[in-house]
């Protein structure tokens, strides 16, 4: 018998039903309202069109060539996994979306989709995503997005998030891993390259995300996540954001100063990681809360990194491309 | 009729069958999830077929 009808059978008597046993939960077994859109909104669609992007450089910038089936095959399984890995997290993180105003029109603090129909969801592409990969492209890249899902869902989402304001900088790893999954889709393998498209994105996160953090901290404390101006505060927070950027202008030029990509690129690399460390410097000058400058970071913040790798693209992975579907 | 009005037990002749009726909006819900799901089974058998035809042979070349 099954749950529901076991549950209907309220008031039938000496009916050891699970009603009576007081185990029935029927909010949990109400037939499902989620539409089709409420499944695509647990895929992060504009987090899975960045991924997708960002791959789409680490796959095009490769050397090797690779059918350009195989490379569309190749992005579908990384976007579908990068969307799975959103479908976990919003799984689990549905008690901070709540209360969060960025966060509390996500499908499952909604009510839209039950809490078991995104972890099912999520688990589902997660496993189709990676075997298709595996088994249609190569093992490497689908043991890459295999990891990167694990280490966005459950290394960030279910431990870091909750228990470090380091949270963002250890789990920006997952976002920075789609370009090295792109590379090893082509050459099976990794090596120095994709590993600093990879370094790129790693230091990118945390002044995009404190910028964020800063003037939504109001919203981050609500929901009791230990971001860094929560725990730490502003004046720190901000020291750290000119720190990682000025890691990171440098290292956004290096793929010029090491020879992979060309001076275009290097000029862009030069006036855009410039513009970060200007801005960086003001949100670090202004007095606090420094709302206006952090926003102005956190915008420029998105121009730069696709500037990066767009003018990658066209540098180097454009002709590449081109000249594979013209095979 | 109320399309967010909760499911009820169906009855027949005064006989409760433990079965639920659902209402239009969810059975409106669970068509689209039904379309979507064919639709995504079907893409990836066109996938796979596609994918056959390109590796041609190499398909059953399966070094770990």
């Amino acid at each position: 018998m099954s749950l529901i009808s076991e549950g209907a059978n309220v008031g039938r008597p000496g009916g050891a039903n699970l009603v009576d046993q007081g185990r029935y939960d029927a909010a949990l077994y109400e037939p499902s309202i989620a539409e089709v859109g409420d499944y695509i909104a647990l895929l992060k669609p504009r987090v899975m069109s960045l991924v997708v992007f960002t791959a789409l450089v680490g796959l095009a910038v490769a050397p090797g060539s690779l059918h350009p089936i195989t490379a569309f095959t190749a992005l579908l399984c990384i976007a579908v996994g990068a969307g799975a890995s959103g479908a976990l997290n919003m799984w689990y993180d549905a008690d901070i979306d709540k209360v969060m105003t960025r966060t509390a029109r996500r499908p499952v603090p909604a009510g839209k989709v039950k809490p078991g129909e995104a972890l099912a969801f999520g688990l589902t592409l997660s496993g189709f995503s990676v075997v298709t990969l595996g088994l249609l492209v190569n093992w490497v890249a689908a043991a890459l997005l295999a990891f990167t899902i694990f280490f966005y869902a459950v290394i960030y989402t279910m431990w870091l998030k909750r228990s470090t304001p380091q949270n963002i900088v250890i789990g920006g790893a997952a976002g920075a891993f789609p370009p090295m999954i792109g590379w090893a889709a082509v050459t099976g393998s990794v090596s120095l390259e994709p590993i600093i498209l990879f370094a790129i994105i790693f230091f990118w996160t945390p002044p995009h995300f404190w910028a964020l953090a800063i003037y939504k901290k109001s919203d981050y404390g609500r929901a009791g996540v230990p971001m860094l101006p929560n725990v730490a505060g502003d004046a720190h927070t901000r020291l750290q954001i000119l720190l990682y950027t000025l890691i990171l202008a440098p290292l956004g030029v290096s793929p010029w100063l090491l020879g992979y990509a060309s001076a275009l690129y290097g000029a862009v690399a030069v006036v855009t990681g410039g513009a970060m460390v200007l801005l960086a410097v003001q949100v670090y000058r202004e007095a606090s809360p420094a709302d206006r400058a952090c926003r102005h970071l956190f915008a420029f913040s998105i121009l730069y990194l696709f500037l990066l790798y767009a003018v990658l693209l066209v540098d180097r992975g454009w002709g590449g491309l081109i000249a594979r579907v013209a095979a | 009729m109320d399309d967010n009005k909760k499911p009820e037990s169906k009855e027949q002749g005064g006989q409760n069958l433990g079965g639920v009726v659902l209402t239009e909006a969810q059975q409106r819900a669970r068509r689209s999830r039904s379309v979507a799901i064919a639709v995504a089974l079907l893409v990836l058998v066109v996938l796979f077929y596609v994918m056959t035809l390109v590796k041609g042979p190499a398909v059953l070349v399966r070094p770990l």
